[in-house]
């Protein structure tokens, strides 16, 4: 069967047989190296492009469908127009930590692809603390938005950077207690060991209602951490102009922008990979031939569709609800979302020494 | 001016919203002290798009100058050159034919819901929200061609002359309303769904930009921003003019004062808009669509005022005249500008994201300020 | 109330006001330095209550500026106009601002547009006109600005 993991073996093997192991390694890290930057740009391309059609669709409206068919080619024509900007710097600005947030903000959405499983076998890092690796270098995500706020030397940028730091920093609390409660029930902080403890069913079907609770919380908190609307307090365009980024323009500004979609994709993937078993593909308990029947779509299907998915949910959030103020955001942490993921994680507690899930 | 932009000696920091912001909708230009997230005072700077109109009409005709008005509040640009030409047609003595009277306040009332459309949208855009500003194009579109059709153009109308209108509806006219109502009835539940019964919204709105209802009449505040404070302020209740007098709707008020009650009103004003224009669509009786008048007007010696409702509140008229062909001195008591004066009691003490659910819910114009 | 009875009450309070009738309300003339007080007793006096200023604005007769001054009660419903004529080189006349929060704004205007001195007035600085403008007030009727054109 034709899977990426049939692939990355075959040019495994082939290159074993030509270069010795050092090299292979070698070999193998650049075009490891060059597949992520361009799923990276691609990501970027395509996440955009969805975007605006979304949004369109949302809108009563065609959104764009000039630049190549449907409009398809309208992100990468957006990029080439963003390259060729002159890039900006402010006379004020601290000019090293102003040109140094965009790297930051888009090395960080790097790192974070390297423990997710894009399909069975596939991987750059199966690493044994997977899930903390992720939690910890997302929230680096705040540096580079500080940074970018304060070396810009604006009231605006300044203001989009204090509430982005105070935002992240809370809502990664829930987000953090709602991996745990998964965590909690599969005992391990492999990502690979959790998609593949939902081989006979996913979490998010297995846990019930804890496991649904801890959804709901994981995807608020996320889209929270990213700074998406209704959460997008950071750059708030009717308060704050554009926030912390207002000062950017050109390919800094591509940076942050392409951060964003990344970092969408990289939380909606680990909330598949959590919940919705990864790659793994739709399983009910015993049923040896319904498992089978879903088996032959192959599990990067799997995992796209139901990252695209998350994303779309992302989406639609951000196209309907109207933004929150900066106290209620941090009351709806502080007083709702953390006393109930905590209480919820006790519970998921509770049931995985029970054995009260499927 | 340029020395004060910074810091205050409290340490407070000022903040210019605008001249070119995405929430003031124009060229206005506010000086915020903030404190944190928290704003000690709004200091407006206008004059951005004064263009002089008063002045400009010193020097125009008396049939000239109506349509200069359009410009000011653009969005209920019908319903200024109406307050025009029934000062006018006061000062003149004219008999303005009953065709006439119910084409005027059908229009009066088409504008006023486009206008309150258009505010929907933009308002539900300054919180954040950008797919209701669409969802109300939807509709204003409609409005907008039936204006097109029967005036000539979509938004500046200029439909109105002194003992009439223009020229005659479009034949299309009678239908396309119709069809209009029925669109917006199967459509308006969106609204609700969207935006009114939405929980962020509802807590954003709720108890912020307070205004109490002495307040309100002290700052001269007029229409939905002061009816939201549960001031009776309706000129067409209290003063009508033209055929309101028999017509059937209510006037909305609300008693909160905050920013969801001024926020209603305005959603439940397009409905008695709409009920307006169905007492009179069906009713539009046969005739003359146009007075006779002279070519040129001579306004005699006197002063005249005229007050009507715009969907901003109360726009007035005052001409003073010397009996020659122009007018001597005129004033337009412009309702944005007496509304925004309230805007700096309001949003002091509150978060810097109120300000703009405050500016939203006053419904600010800005050509409509600085005329 | 009836434009008689609003006179009977008006003189109890200014003896020296004299009205104008014939037009759309009752037109009160008085001097300027009585303003404040009849201001006072408008807003004030349970009777009258007038409580809604909606216009304030000056008119310039070359010989004299006129300040005119509509008034509303939002509980009787009863209008009167108030007109005080002042002197063309440095007219001045009490503000009432503290009476009519709105009358804030619009004396802004009147004083840069036609350069009347408000006494008393919180913040009696240019509001429309930018910072810096010096020289003739352009409402006033022989200004003549000749870079932006504005008698058409």
């Amino acid at each position: 069967m034709l899977s990426f993991s049939n692939i990355s073996k075959s040019i495994d093997s082939g290159l074993r047989a030509t270069f010795d192991a050092t090299w292979t390694m070698v070999i193998e890290m650049v075009i490891a190296g060059v597949c992520v930057i361009s799923l990276f740009a691609i990501l970027g391309l395509v996440l955009v492009l969805m975007e605006r059609k979304v949004s369109a669709w949302m809108q009563i409206r065609l959104g764009p469908n000039r630049v190549g068919p449907k409009g398809m080619l309208q992100s990468l024509a957006d990029t080439v127009k963003l390259l060729v900007k002159e890039g900006m710097t402010p006379d004020g600005a601290d000019k090293f930590l102003f040109n140094l947030a965009p790297f930051i903000a888009i090395i960080v959405a790097m790192l974070l692809m390297a423990p997710i499983a894009f399909a069975k076998d596939f991987q750059l890092w199966d690493m044994n603390i997977g899930v903390l690796y992720v939690s910890a270098v997302s929230s680096l995500m705040v540096i580079s938005i500080l940074m970018a706020g304060w070396a810009s030397n604006n009231k605006y940028s300044l203001m989009g950077a204090m509430r982005s730091g105070a935002q992240i920093v809370s809502y990664e609390l829930s987000a953090g207690l709602s991996i745990l409660s998964i965590v909690v029930l599969t005992g391990s902080l492999n990502l690979n060991d959790i998609i593949l403890s939902q081989a006979n069913g996913w979490w998010i079907f297995k846990g019930h209602i804890p496991v649904m609770i801890a959804f709901i919380i994981f995807i608020i908190a996320v889209t929270a951490e990213t700074n998406r609307a209704p959460f997008d307090l950071a750059e708030a365009e009717s308060e704050l102009t554009a926030g912390f980024h207002t000062e950017y323009s050109g390919m800094k500004f591509a940076l942050f922008f392409l951060a964003e979609y990344v970092n969408v994709f990289i939380v909606c993937a680990i909330g598949a990979t959590l919940f919705f078993g990864g790659w793994m593909p739709f399983h009910i308990g015993h049923w040896e031939g319904f498992n089978q029947v879903m088996d032959f779509i192959p599990s990067s299907v799997w995992f796209f569709g139901k990252t695209f998915f998350l994303i779309f949910l992302i989406m639609w959030f951000r196209w309907t609800f109207p933004r929150l103020r900066i106290d209620q955001l941090l009351n709806l942490e502080w007083k709702y979302l953390l006393p109930i993921s905590m209480f919820n994680l006790l519970l998921v507690t509770a049931m995985a020494i029970l054995g009260w899930y499927f | 001016m340029v020395e004060e932009i910074g810091r205050t000696t409290e340490g407070d920091v000022i903040i210019n919203v605008g001249p070119q912001h995405p929430a003031t909708h124009g060229v206005l230009h506010l000086l915020i002290t903030i404190n944190g997230e928290t704003i000690k005072k709004v200091e407006p700077h206008l004059g951005f798009i004064h263009r002089s109109i008063e002045k400009m009409c010193e020097s125009l005709s008396y049939r000239q100058f109506i349509y200069v008005t359009s410009r000011m509040d653009y969005l209920s640009s019908h319903i200024n050159n109406h307050a025009c030409a029934l000062c006018l047609e006061k000062g003149l003595q004219i008999e303005v034919p009953s065709r006439a009277q119910v084409i005027r306040v059908l229009m009066d009332e088409l504008t006023r819901i486009a206008s309150h459309e258009l505010w929907w949208g933009a308002m539900a855009m300054d919180l954040g929200a950008f797919t209701p500003f669409f969802h109300a194009f939807r509709e204003r579109e409609t409005i907008n061609d039936i204006m097109e059709e029967t005036c000539g153009a979509r938004l500046t109308m200029n439909y109105i002359v002194p003992g009439g209108v223009m020229q005659d509806i479009h034949p299309n006219f009678q239908q396309r309303v119709k069809d209009f109502i029925s669109l917006y009835k199967s459509k308006v539940g969106e609204y609700d769904e969207l935006v009114t019964g939405n929980i962020i919204f509802q807590n954003r709105m709720k108890g912020v930009g307070y205004l109490s209802a002495e307040d309100a009449i002290s700052f001269g505040c007029t229409g939905p921003t002061a009816r939201g404070s549960g001031v009776t302020c309706d000129i067409r209740k209290l003063y009508p003019y033209e055929i309101y007098e028999q017509l059937q709707f209510d006037e909305i008020l609300e008693t909160a004062g905050d920013s969801f009650a001024r926020y209603m009103v305005r959603v439940r004003e397009m409905n008695q808009s709409i009920r307006i224009i169905e007492q009179l669509i069906d009713n539009i009786p046969e005739g003359d669509f146009q007075a006779k008048t002279k070519a040129v007007l001579k306004l005699p010696k006197g002063e005249f005022y005229q007050r009507v409702e715009t969907a901003r509140g109360e726009f007035g008229v005052y001409i003073v005249s010397e009996g020659g062909t122009t007018p001597y001195r005129i004033k337009f008591r412009s309702p944005g500008f007496s509304n925004l004066s309230a805007l700096d009691h309001m949003a002091r003490g509150s978060k810097l994201g109120d300000l703009v659910a405050m500016m939203g819910t006053l419904d600010l114009v800005i050509p409509d300020i600085d005329r | 109330m009836t434009n008689e009875e609003l006179k009977a009450i008006i003189t109890e309070i200014l003896p020296t006001a004299t009205f104008e009738e014939g037009g759309q309300w009752l037109t009160i003339n008085i001097e300027p330095v009585d303003w404040k007080l009849l201001a006072g007793q408008l807003r004030q006096e349970p009777s009258l209550f007038f409580d809604f200023l909606f216009c304030l604005t000056c008119i310039d007769w070359k010989t004299h500026l006129t300040m005119v001054y509509h008034l509303d009660s939002t509980k009787f419903r009863h209008n009167i106009v108030i007109k005080s004529k002042l002197a063309v080189d440095n007219p001045s006349i009490e503000t009432v601002s503290d009476i009519w929060q709105t009358a804030n704004f619009h004396e802004r205007e009147v004083y840069e547009m036609f350069g009347v001195n408000f006494i008393n007035h919180p913040d009696l600085r240019l509001l429309i006109l930018p910072d810096g403008w010096e020289g003739k007030r352009p409402m006033l009727k022989d200004f003549e600005d000749p870079i932006n054109m504005i008698r058409l």
